[in-house]
């Protein structure tokens, strides 16, 4: 698949609901920071070094070792891209909205399946990922780690004997692995059990936030879960602490669903129902609307309540919906009115399909 | 007067907010000052990370952390110029050589953000080379004292072997 297709197809391999626990938890991605060795880091680098990296990068990953361990992977530099397909791959998560800043000196890394890409000079020169669906988390590193290998073979990267890979923030210093998962939690949003449960993983040496990353809101009962220490210890062990905590949440939102089930069914297939309602008949429709019914359709959905509506296409809907993809389905540009307008056309059409089918 | 955000609808609204004592006044419509005020109200404060570490390095560098910053001369990495006053500023540093540069005054902060101050993590196949040899030593040397200590002799004379193996090819680089 090529970059086109890629921003031409809402649909990526972390949606589509096949991996363990895929009821809960949506996607794992992990990802590393590393960085070249004689060589400022991205903010302080001038245009011509940033193009050295952009150069060496492409030079790493044509080499023929890279391409046995790690497979084809196509770079793209951020300014041949438009502004709404620059967009729709922080929509997909593939790559951050830092990435859009000053993008001149920019580039992405994309493999054909979606599943890994690199980041080059964001605020590292490298940020490695991958993003898997459900709770693949061991996986997950076990192929960033391969593609850390096939880059290294051509790459000099800085690193301290004592401190490990080095990184433009302190906070990312050794590993520079920051691994996470995304959980779907209403069942504990609705018992208003989330704030004691979140805190509590705050204590844990873990961050939660939003769906888009750092300083976003949790829309759509959508939250991210990650580590927060990366220097001392080692990444398996990171890794296992933020599995054995997912796996305590997951515990957790299904004893709240099943007690809401128990307790409060009426409530709940009301919720559902109401959902399905106006995501099946509603002629505008906010974003923010959108992801708070994804969600209540997506937990009826779960437990059975709607049994016409397969699960993957309401994480598809949350990415197409967003305004990005609005525009490129439309083909034009689009006031904030036109996009709720728009929006809910598009919910309507996908919903009747997916049942008509 | 219209409103500042949307610039669609009139602005009836004064929202008046204070942050680093710094007074911001912005003149709103009704929707758009809800808004605003939900999300600084909302479940997650919007905290960016490099201002609030910054602002913790700024402690812990000793500079004052209210009223006009003057930069003392302090350190400086040499091989890209970044300084103390810039990194404790920005919370970022510069290139690899800064970690060195600015080494031991680094490291409360590492303790504070990690509890820790060394990397036990992967190491780099071909960079790294030496580093590989030594945690490999590390890890012999452990069985080794294990191996004694339940007096398997033969075991540990092979695992002494191998270390003094490994010891040479280090030192002989």
């Amino acid at each position: 698949m090529s970059i086109r297709e890629t921003v031409n197809n809402p649909h990526s391999r972390w949606m589509d609901g096949t991996g363990p626990e895929s009821d809960i938890v949506i996607s794992s991605r992990v990802r590393v920071a590393r960085n070249l060795a004689h060589l400022p880091f991205p903010h302080l680098l001038s245009r011509e070094k940033a193009e050295e990296v952009i150069h060496a990068v492409q030079t790493a990953i044509e080499n023929r070792v890279f391409r046995e361990k790690v497979g084809k992977m196509e770079l793209t530099r951020m300014n041949e891209l438009t502004p709404v397909e620059r967009q729709i791959l922080v929509e997909k998560h593939l790559i951050s909205p830092d990435l859009l800043e000053d993008f001149e000196r920019k580039a992405v890394v994309l493999r054909d399946d979606e599943v890994l890409s690199v980041m080059v000079n964001e605020e590292d020169h490298l940020r490695l990922q991958c993003l898997l669906p459900g709770l693949q988390l061991n996986r997950a590193w076990e192929l960033v780690s391969r593609l850390d290998d096939g880059l290294e073979a051509t790459l000099d990267y800085a690193f301290d004997e004592k401190l490990g890979y080095l990184t433009a923030c302190p906070t990312n210093v050794g590993t520079g692995l920051r691994a996470s998962v995304m959980l779907h939690l209403p069942g504990l949003v609705m018992v208003n059990q989330i704030k004691g449960v979140l805190g509590t993983i705050t204590k844990l040496g873990l961050t939660v936030r939003g769906l888009y990353g750092e300083g976003t809101e949790a829309k759509g009962n959508l939250f991210q879960v990650s580590n927060q220490v990366t220097l001392g210890q080692a990444e398996e062990d990171i890794i296992a602490n933020l599995i054995s905590v997912t796996r305590q949440l997951l515990g957790q939102e299904r004893a709240a669903r099943e007690a809401l089930y128990r307790e409060r069914r009426e409530q709940l297939e009301d919720r559902v129902g109401r959902a399905y309602g106006l995501l099946k008949h509603a002629r505008v429709m906010t974003s923010e609307e959108a992801m708070s019914l994804f969600s209540d359709l997506r937990l009826g959905i779960d437990m059975g309540i709607i049994k016409n509506i397969p699960a993957p296409l309401i994480i598809e809907l949350m990415v197409l919906t967003r305004p990005a993809f609005l525009v490129k389905v439309t083909g034009k540009d689009l006031s904030p009115v036109e996009r709720d307008i728009y929006r809910a056309q598009l919910i309507r059409k996908k919903l009747s399909a997916a049942q008509q089918s | 007067m219209e409103c500042e955000r949307c610039h669609q609808r009139p602005a009836t609204v004064h929202l008046t907010e204070i942050i680093n004592n710094e007074k911001r006044t912005m003149r709103l419509c009704e929707q758009c000052a809800r808004e605003l005020q939900a999300q600084a109200m909302g479940f997650f404060p919007q905290i960016n990370l490099h201002n609030f570490l910054a602002g913790l390095l700024h402690n812990e560098f000793g500079f004052p952390t209210t009223g006009p910053t003057v930069a003392p001369a302090g350190a400086r990495c040499e091989a890209c110029g970044l300084t103390e006053a810039q990194f404790a500023r920005q919370g970022l540093l510069g290139c690899g050589e800064c970690y060195r540069y600015f080494g031991p005054r680094l490291e409360p902060v590492f303790r504070r953000i990690h509890g820790n101050t060394c990397h036990t993590g992967k190491v780099p196949e071909r960079t790294g080379g030496k580093v590989r040899v030594i945690n490999r030593i590390e890890r012999l040397k452990a069985q080794l004292r294990e191996a004694i200590s339940r007096e398997e002799f033969e075991r540990a004379a092979e695992l002494r072997d191998a270390i003094r193996e490994l010891e040479k090819q280090l030192q002989e680089g």
